[in-house]
């Protein structure tokens, strides 16, 4: 037990050296959200919303300044302590290759979910979240904060410090980094799940079930890491790397659990099978902003968190715990695409489609080369940008009476009529999501299963043959809908796509054109990707 | 260099994109434009195929190559040798005639919707074009895979029938399975190959030894989805509910041309790539080739449906075009690719007139016709010479080719060809049965107030220049196909030379040299 960390048990204290220009973009974030807390508290009704977009749109592009001409140029590990031998420096963050692009990944799509979400539609402040969450839905309280104009002008901050816990959790460079961040970023989401304007019900059950079997989850990843460091002797990633590759006969027995423990963390997060349960009810119940939002960002910075514990930390050992993994990849696909084809909501079959790409993605992961880490990353951001629009359009489909949101599929017959913008656009991005060429989707299958044959060995292949096949059953989801909205008559009971204001139109296309633009000529992107693709450790 | 094929597919694409800026009035000549941008691709075509050597000793001409996604290895490269100059020529001759064809297709009275259609038709030519042209294995997936969703489009919100959304969902689904499972062993060829990042270049993956197993999955991959393209049996069910459910027009272009790069894809991709596999695989395609053309025909005879009957007619061809490719014969390949030809133009014709007679009276069942020559004598002539082109009458294009292929395959597979053979009969009877059922008998009743003395003319001077070009086509191609033979030989050849056959002796005398003058 001599590896046993120098930090807790060293005489003196040693103050961890930190870059501060490689965490200015985090440092950014996080200041600027505790700004708009006080915003939310002092600033009058009527200036708050103005005030807590713009103060998110600045943090937001201030942050994503400081990492592309800051923090770029001071890659290496920080927040750090010098090893027991004193050779190295172990990093709390560690801002390397991926870092740098997963956060920057992040703070990108986030800028394009808040430019959704302030979406006001003629109201004082954002349309889809609801002026009160404390009251009961259809409580006397509720009426009176409707009447009172009230707004939870607080998503935004929330949503800030969620962005913020993103990026630490994908340069976590140890075990309780990594919790602390998953916590940070959880922790906002579940409140902003709760907080939709309409269906408030249904909002509150989502939010109550996520939080239980999100709290469950981050118990395993802590039950893990306590594994690991068991094992290890060190929280740092590193250190658990030459732990393995050193060998340590008589704890082999803590290793696997504990990786699969913290894995078990990480594949709730981005839903895979069997860990996906809550991905339909809280994909519908969330205020659809916060979908898009949470499904871009929150997959993107799991992920990214899950390459760096598998690639750095535990790749080591992999031939003892990979096949599970497999086999979740395995299911996740062929659940995600069989179950997405019964459903009628748009946005469970979204959330479904979404468990699907879970699988796409963890092929990748399983590739175990550095192919495979372009390739994700490739994905996460394509994907990331396909689904923001393509809530924001659903976003916009509106029941014509009760102004909520129609998201059963058969509300949206004929609407390719009414609506051929929306509805084109969304068709287009239906067909990235099925992956068919000339759009970002289907390059980014293409890198993650090339990397999957090329380098996954065998069941590489496998996982390979399974994703095509289930590909071909999402694809007639997605067809689904595309007949649902060109090829059938209008329903009776109208719906509209709302006009929304220039910032959301701008959001929503930008996106669209990134996903045929990545599709056609991917390779910046798959540069940056590939020159990013290294973790320092 | 003039990137002449670049500039060829562009010029649809371009089209396209001013059609639907198009204003959306009724007076404004949509149709005119589309069918302009059209011809003008025509007129490039024939320029750049004067620029083709015949002679040349390299595979591919007018080749481009410019990086594309270095980091998958793809390459946007374009090139063409005889037969995919032959297709792009077909392919560019049959777009302006379904476009003419497609005139009333959606009322002028929905300006939107008829650019749509013009648009998607013109889009899917750019694909045609880029499709036969593409040299890098991915290029041609990514286009072999997109050119759907403009069919797609054109089936379900364009078609005729009340069916249209079902068949336009099997089309996809059933082409979409194939290409996915193509994707895998398209991604698993280019780890066979040199990888990097051209490592898709044809070129590239061209004479690689493989081990046994991995070349015989790839090759089943690629095949399977050329063969549910093609359509062979037992994964031809889609084609007749897609064409019957389809405009005229989009038949044919769907069945004219789609579908010949599955044939297509069969001689450039999987011999050429899987020369092994190939030999190893081909007693079972001859047989499900023969299989296609004798269920092809027997199902097209008891069609009521005359759309139908013309698909299932195809299904039969598209057996002989198959069975062609893998006799691994000179005679029977340059028998197939010539094939692939006049079936576009004489499929073309079927579909397209059948549909003149559809539009008429308003049914595509057989028995709602009868003694039509007698009100519409030009109509009917030109069916019997669609028909008679479909059954391959020699001094038609098809004689000749048909008779390549089973020559071609006699050399090889004597059974095969003597039962294939039966299909020509089946042909006859298919076709000439149609052709009396509608045509021939008493002067036809009225019924329900639409009928031939109700007003019904002959074909218009539109519809006649919708046949001209492709009675021509029969008759220049069944008269003088030694240009068309000259063009396609060398690449037959070099495909077989890359498989590693030669001609069982005694060698036949090599089509277009001395059979044919």
């Amino acid at each position: 037990m001599t590896t046993v960390s120098t930090v807790v048990m060293a005489d003196t204290f040693t103050s961890a050296s930190i870059s501060y220009s490689a965490l200015m973009p985090m440092l950014i974030v996080f200041v600027v959200a505790l700004a708009e807390v006080l915003v939310a508290g002092f600033a009058t009704r009527e200036s708050r919303h103005a005030l807590q977009v713009g103060l998110s749109l600045i943090g937001l592009l201030g942050a994503l300044a400081a990492l592309l001409l800051g923090a770029r140029f001071h890659q290496g590990v920080t927040a750090s302590v010098a090893d027991a031998a004193g050779s190295r420096q172990l990093g709390a963050v560690v801002v390397d290759g991926p870092t740098i692009f997963l956060q920057a990944g992040v703070l990108v799509l986030a800028l394009l979910a808040v430019l959704i979400m302030s979406e006001r539609l003629g109201g004082i402040g954002a349309d889809a979240f609801t002026p009160m969450g404390a009251a009961n839905p259809g409580s006397v309280q509720e009426r009176a904060a409707q009447r009172a104009g009230l707004t939870t002008s607080e998503a935004f901050p929330l949503m800030m410090l969620a962005v913020g816990g993103m990026m630490l959790f994908v340069a976590a460079g140890d075990l309780l980094t990594l919790f602390v961040g998953l916590e940070v970023l959880s922790l906002p989401l579940y409140i902003l799940t709760g907080l939709a304007r309409r269906r408030r019900l249904l909002s509150q059950e989502a939010a109550l079930k996520y939080f239980l079997l999100g709290a469950f989850s981050s118990a395993f990843l802590l039950f893990g890491a306590a594994l690991l460091y068991g094992y290890a002797g060190s929280v740092y990633l590193s250190e658990i790397a030459s732990a393995i590759s050193a060998g340590q006969p008589d704890r082999e027995v803590l290793l696997v659990p504990g990786v699969l423990l913290v894995l078990v963390g990480l594949l709730f997060k981005v839903g895979a099978v069997p860990f996906h349960s809550w991905t339909p009810d809280v994909y519908q119940g969330a205020p659809t902003p916060v979908t898009g939002f949470m499904a871009a960002c929150t997959k993107l910075a799991a992920f990214g968190a899950m390459l760096r514990v598998v690639y750095v930390g535990a790749a080591g050992d992999r031939w003892n715990w990979s096949v599970v993994v497999v086999v979740i990849a395995a299911l996740t696909m062929i659940v995600g695409a069989v179950m997405s084809v019964t459903q009628t909501d748009v946005k469970r079959l979204l959330a479904y489609s979404s468990i699907a790409h879970a699988g796409f993605i963890l092929t990748g992961v399983l590739a175990f080369d550095v192919t495979g880490v372009s390739a994700v990353m490739f994905y996460l951001v394509t994907y990331g940008l396909t689904t923001i629009a393509a809530f924001g359009i659903v976003y916009l489909v509106r029941d014509v009476q009760s102004g909520s949101e129609a998201t059963h599929l058969s509300q949206w017959a004929g609407l390719g009529r009414k609506h051929p913008v929306a509805a084109a656009t969304f068709a287009f991005l239906m067909l990235a999501f099925a992956g068919i060429p000339l759009t970002s989707g289907f390059v980014a299958k293409l890198g993650a299963f090339g990397a999957a044959v090329g380098h996954g060995g065998a069941s590489g292949a496998v996982l390979a043959v399974i994703g095509v096949l289930s590909s071909a059953i999402t694809v007639f989801v997605y067809v689904r809908i595309i007949v649902m909205m060109y090829f059938t008559e209008p329903a009776e009971n109208a719906v509209e796509v709302v006009s929304p204001s220039i910032l959301a139109k701008v959001a929503i296309g930008f996106c669209a054109v990134l996903t045929l633009a990545l599709g056609i000529a991917p390779k910046l992107l798959l540069d940056w990707a590939a020159n990013a693709s290294l973790f320092l450790s | 260099m003039f990137p002449w094929l670049s500039v060829l597919a562009a010029i649809p694409l371009f089209g396209a994109i001013v059609v639907l800026l198009l204003p959306n009035r009724p007076t404004v000549p949509s149709k005119q434009v589309a069918l302009g941008f059209s011809l003008l691709t025509l007129v490039v075509a024939v320029a750049a195929a004067t620029r083709f050597d015949t002679t040349a000793l390299t595979q591919f001409q007018l080749v481009e190559r410019h990086t594309w996604i270095p980091q998958l290895g793809a390459t946007y490269a374009l090139g063409v040798d005889g037969m995919a100059l032959a297709l792009i020529l077909m392919s560019v001759i049959l777009t302006p005639v379904c476009l003419l064809a497609a005139w009333h297709d959606v009322p002028d009275e929905q300006p939107q919707r008829q650019q749509n259609y013009l648009a998607l038709i013109l889009v899917l030519e750019t694909f045609m074009i880029g499709v036969f042209a593409a040299t890098d294995v991915l290029l041609f997936y990514v286009i072999f895979e997109a050119m759907l969703i403009p069919v797609y489009f054109l089936i379900g919100s364009f078609g005729t029938g009340a069916r249209r959304q079902y068949a336009a969902t099997k089309f996809l689904l059933f082409s979409l399975l194939g290409g996915l499972v193509m994707l895998v062993a398209v991604i698993g060829v280019y780890f066979q190959g040199p990888g990097g990042a051209d490592g898709f270049l044809l070129d590239k993956l061209t004479g690689l030894t493989m081990d046994p197993t991995t070349e015989h999955l790839l090759f089943l991959g690629f095949f399977f989805a050329f063969a549910v393209k093609a359509p062979m049996f037992p994964v031809h069910t889609w084609l007749p509910d897609a064409a019957s459910e389809a405009t005229p027009a989009t038949a044919t272009l769907l069945v004219g041309v789609l579908d010949k790069v599955g044939t297509f894809g069969m001689i450039r991709f999987c011999l050429q790539m899987f020369p092994n596999a190939s030999q190893w695989a081909t007693p079972v395609i001859i047989v499900l080739a023969v299989v296609s053309v004798l269920y092809g025909a027997f199902v097209a005879i008891g069609q009521r449906d005359m759309m139908r009957l013309v698909a299932y007619t195809s299904v039969s061809h598209f057996g002989f075009i198959v069975l062609g490719i893998f006799a691994l014969t000179t005679t029977a390949g340059s028998g197939s690719v010539l094939y692939m030809i006049n079936h576009g133009f004489s499929t073309a014709a079927l579909f397209l007139v059948v549909g003149m007679l559809i539009r008429r009276r308003g049914s595509k069942d057989i028995d709602a016709y009868g003694g039509w020559q007698r009100v519409t004598p030009v109509l009917a002539g030109v069916f019997l010479v669609s028909g008679l082109s479909a059954l391959a009458l020699p001094g038609l294009g098809s004689f000749l080719s048909e008779f390549l292929v089973l020559a071609g395959t006699f050399q090889r597979y004597q059974v095969a060809a003597a039962v294939a053979t039966a299909g020509i009969i089946l042909a006859a009877l298919y076709v000439l049965w149609m052709y009396k059922r509608t045509m021939t008998g008493a002067r036809p009743e009225d019924v329900e107030g639409v009928g031939p003395s109700s007003g019904i003319l002959d074909l218009s001077l539109r519809e006649k220049l919708v046949v001209a070009p492709l009675i021509a086509a029969f008759l220049v191609l069944g008269f003088y196909p030694k240009p068309t033979l000259d063009a396609i030989n060398p690449a037959v050849k070099a495909t077989l030379s890359h498989v590693g056959v030669s001609d069982p002796a005694p060698t036949a005398p090599v089509a277009g040299e001395g059979s044919t003058k």
